[in-house]
């Protein structure tokens, strides 16, 4: 038996044994995702077992070393047990910043002792992290920022205002871009820093968009006291970290590799559209509006075509590079054009912001639609993306 | 399935790169113009892409062929089309040789498929009668005769007719036109009494005819398949020329955007190279993601051939619908970023535009195939 295939049998009898039966299975009880951190609170007992035993086993984030909290495994190895984990309809819940973009930034900046203190944290769930990077002044021109930190002794003491700060106000810890010399050229001024929000002189206060309540924040520094050691890399050098971590953002916000599942119970975009014309079976009557549909479905079939043919060139030892940004660009707008579509399908009932009787689905519809214009804005707007398009893909001058 | 290509498939690349561009220049297709032989194709340099193997790559090796399939077929469609290449690939190879080979008979797929294979029979494929393409709108008449049957009826848009010796001709034996069923499919030889074959020379140089069907004779060995049901035969044949078509046009895709991003590069207005304004630059990379959508559900779409996708009819639509929409963008960008020396006959993105307008209405427009992916996903 290969090695591969012993630990298939390995991993499929850690699941038999750990795995509460509550959690597995169409039925299970899993919330899709936990944030984690510590205002988190689980109330069901088997999930809090299963993610004990997720945590202890390291296969939160099985492709980690095992000394900072992950399983060790290949990269072989953890598909084997994502492959045994969706055999019985299981998963592990815990998806975060933390997960997907900081920790990749620290195993390849942070120094070991700042790797062995916050990447276990990360692992477990204890803590949850936010983003501290766009400011008021600096959105598209990141690197413009202004959030001051001045060394005082061993620690550095950091003023300004940070916006977009994803789920600042229940997070634990943000990790910031700070100017560190404002007299250098704007990228080589910067430096990367973990701040605890907690400290004295940190608040949060969420934002509202057009689509009502959101995640975002924004995040207030008020000479807040910072330790010298919760720098990540060099002073001055946050800028390289800062890259790194976008990448991964970009391959998160473009559903790459490491993407949480997400549910979706809502009606196809073909059934509102039939309920909307009242047309349970056959041709579509708006003859518009099917052509529509069909051209989001086909935009759909190419944009996985696209994402399945860098997955393969990934698997045949060819990474993902700049082409990253051409994902984020083409599904953001993607996104947009079928929740704008789905909205417009709801009708009248789209339009009813609350209200006792209309369609349960178009109250969210509606929301979501909103919520989508800032799909080609966060994360860098597809001005941003076709920049990087043409600068690092097609290398047109600057 | 994997949408990469394998080491062998590289290789394949490589040598068609090379023979295309050893073999084939684009001002063949400004000469084409002033030929006397408007209408036909060249046949040597035919005969070296059957040397090479190309028209056998998707048939069995039993008729003479490779034993491959369309992901290799499609590698050498689109080297070909990088540069605009006129063969009888599409019209011998994929859509009369596919019909054989789904329809026929052994002994007339031993008979003729590896004639296609070997070069020694040129085929073309008699299918479309009015502007559209509408594969039931179809009239050609096939009636009983004495033992045997007649054909009447008119064909246009032939692609390569008028160098074909033997032609397959789409026919309806029974119903009316628009109806699946009672459509049929035949064998005529092009010499035969009775066919008329006007040749014409379209936009981008590509050899046509319209081709008049008046009492011809077919005998019952030339019907290919079951009479009257040729419906579920065609709409694979269909699907796989659409696929096909779509490799070549990617490669004139591709082509037609590297030159405009060279010269993005190059040329220099007011003090600068073009390509530092964004109102070119952002255009560019919107176009460069086109691309490689294209790229990508081309390659999805021949491998769908090859593993017998029961999803070929969605697949296939969405193939040519976005290579056709991309094909046109690479036209009209590709001319309005080389600016006045791209509308002149001089350069060569103009020919590009041409045969995108070609290719776009060959086998359904995006808006045919949008139409068939609905009704295919039931909608």
């Amino acid at each position: 038996m290969s090695d591969l295939e012993t630990f298939r049998q390995e991993a499929r009898s850690w699941l038999k044994e750990n795995c509460p039966a509550s959690c597995q299975g169409d039925d299970n009880i899993l919330p899709d995702i936990l944030w984690g951190g510590r205002r988190q609170k689980i109330d069901e007992p088997d999930v809090q077992l299963w993610m004990d035993r997720l945590v202890a086993q390291g296969w939160t984030i099985p492709g980690w070393p095992k000394e900072y909290g992950g399983g060790g495994l290949s990269a072989e190895e953890s598909k084997v047990l994502a492959e045994e984990m969706s055999a019985i309809k299981t998963h592990s819940p815990l998806y975060s910043f933390g997960i997907s973009m900081l920790g990749p930034a620290l195993l390849e900046y942070a120094t070991e002792e700042q790797k062995r203190e916050h990447l276990p944290k990360i692992a477990s769930g204890e803590i949850r992290w936010c983003q501290g990077y766009s400011e008021p002044s600096s959105g598209s021109d990141l690197a413009s920022l202004q959030c001051k930190a001045v060394k005082d002794g061993d620690d550095y003491v950091v003023t300004g205002q940070k916006v977009w700060t994803s789920t600042a106000d229940v997070s634990d810890w943000i990790f910031c871009l700070v100017r560190t010399d404002p007299d250098a050229p704007k990228h080589e001024g910067i430096s990367f820093l973990l701040i605890d929000m907690e400290s004295e002189g940190v608040t949060a206060r969420p934002i509202v968009l057009l689509s009502g309540a959101s995640p975002f924040c924004e995040t207030f520094f008020d000479g807040v006291r910072v330790p010298v050691a919760n720098r990540i890399f060099e002073e001055n050098k946050g800028w390289s970290v800062a890259k790194a971590l976008l990448l991964h953002e970009r391959t998160m916000l473009a559903g790459g590799p490491g993407r949480a599942p997400v549910s979706d119970e809502r009606r196809t975009l073909l059934e509102v559209a039939r309920d909307s014309m009242n047309a349970p079976t056959g041709p579509l009557p708006d003859k518009a509006v099917r052509a529509e549909i069909a051209q989001t479905e086909m935009d759909q079939m190419c944009y996985a075509a696209t994402l399945q043919k860098v997955q393969d060139a990934a698997k045949a030892g060819k990474g993902m590079g700049p082409e990253g940004s051409m994902f984020k660009l083409y599904l953001s707008e993607l996104g947009q054009r079928s929740a704008d579509l789905r909205q417009r399908l709801n009708g009248a009932d789209g339009l009813i912001w609350e209200g006792d009787e209309f369609h349960p689905e178009a109250k969210e519809t509606t929301r979501e639609w909103l919520y989508s214009r800032a799909s080609t804005i966060l994360g860098g707007t597809s001005e941003i993306q076709l920049n990087i398009i043409t600068k690092r893909v097609l290398g047109l001058p600057e | 399935m994997t949408l990469i290509l394998s080491e062998e498939q590289e290789l394949l690349k490589d040598s068609a790169k090379s023979f295309v561009d050893d073999q084939w220049q684009l001002n063949q297709l400004r000469a084409n113009r002033a030929s006397p032989k408007t209408g036909t194709i060249d046949t040597g340099l035919w005969q070296q892409m059957v040397e090479l193997g190309w028209a056998a790559i998707p048939f069995p090796e039993e008729f003479g062929g490779l034993g491959l399939g369309y992901a290799e077929l499609g590698i050498v469609m689109e080297e070909s089309g990088r540069k605009l290449l006129i063969s009888p690939l599409l019209s011998s190879v994929v859509l009369s040789g596919s019909t054989i080979e789904l329809a026929g008979n052994n002994d007339q797929k031993a008979e003729h498929l590896p004639k296609i294979c070997d070069g020694s029979g040129l085929y073309a494929m008699a299918y479309q009668e009015t502007s559209r393409h509408e594969p039931e709108n179809v009239h050609a008449a096939l009636t009983k005769s004495e033992g045997g049957y007649q054909l009447n009826g008119h064909k246009q848009l032939v692609i390569n007719g008028g160098s074909a010796n033997h032609l397959v001709v789409v026919c309806r034996s029974s119903g009316d036109a628009g109806d699946r069923d009672g459509l049929s499919l035949v064998l005529v030889d092009s010499k035969a009494a009775g066919v008329s074959i006007a040749n014409n020379l379209l936009l981008d140089s590509t050899p046509s005819a319209n081709i008049t069907f008046r009492d011809v004779t077919i005998s019952p060995e030339d019907i290919l398949g079951e009479i009257g049901n040729a419906a579920e035969v065609l709409d694979e044949v269909y699907a796989r020329a659409a696929i096909a078509l779509s490799a070549d046009m990617l490669g004139g895709i591709q082509s037609a955007f590297d030159m405009t991003l060279e010269y993005l590069k190059v040329r220099e207005q007011f003090g600068a190279k073009i390509g530092t304004f964004q109102g070119l630059k952002h255009r560019a990379g919107r176009w460069f993601c086109e691309v490689e959508l294209s790229r990508a559900i081309v390659l999805k779409a021949l491998r769908s051939i090859d593993s017998g996708s029961g999803d070929l009819a969605r697949v296939s639509s969405a193939c040519k619908a976005r290579c056709t929409a991309t094909y046109q963008l690479s036209g009209k960008e590709g001319i309005q970023m080389h600016g006045g020396i791209g509308v002149t006959d001089e350069h060569d993105i103009g020919l590009y535009f041409k045969r995108a307008r070609v290719t776009e209405i060959l086998l359904g427009d995006a808006s045919f195939h949008t139409d068939q992916f609905a009704t295919a996903s039931n909608y």
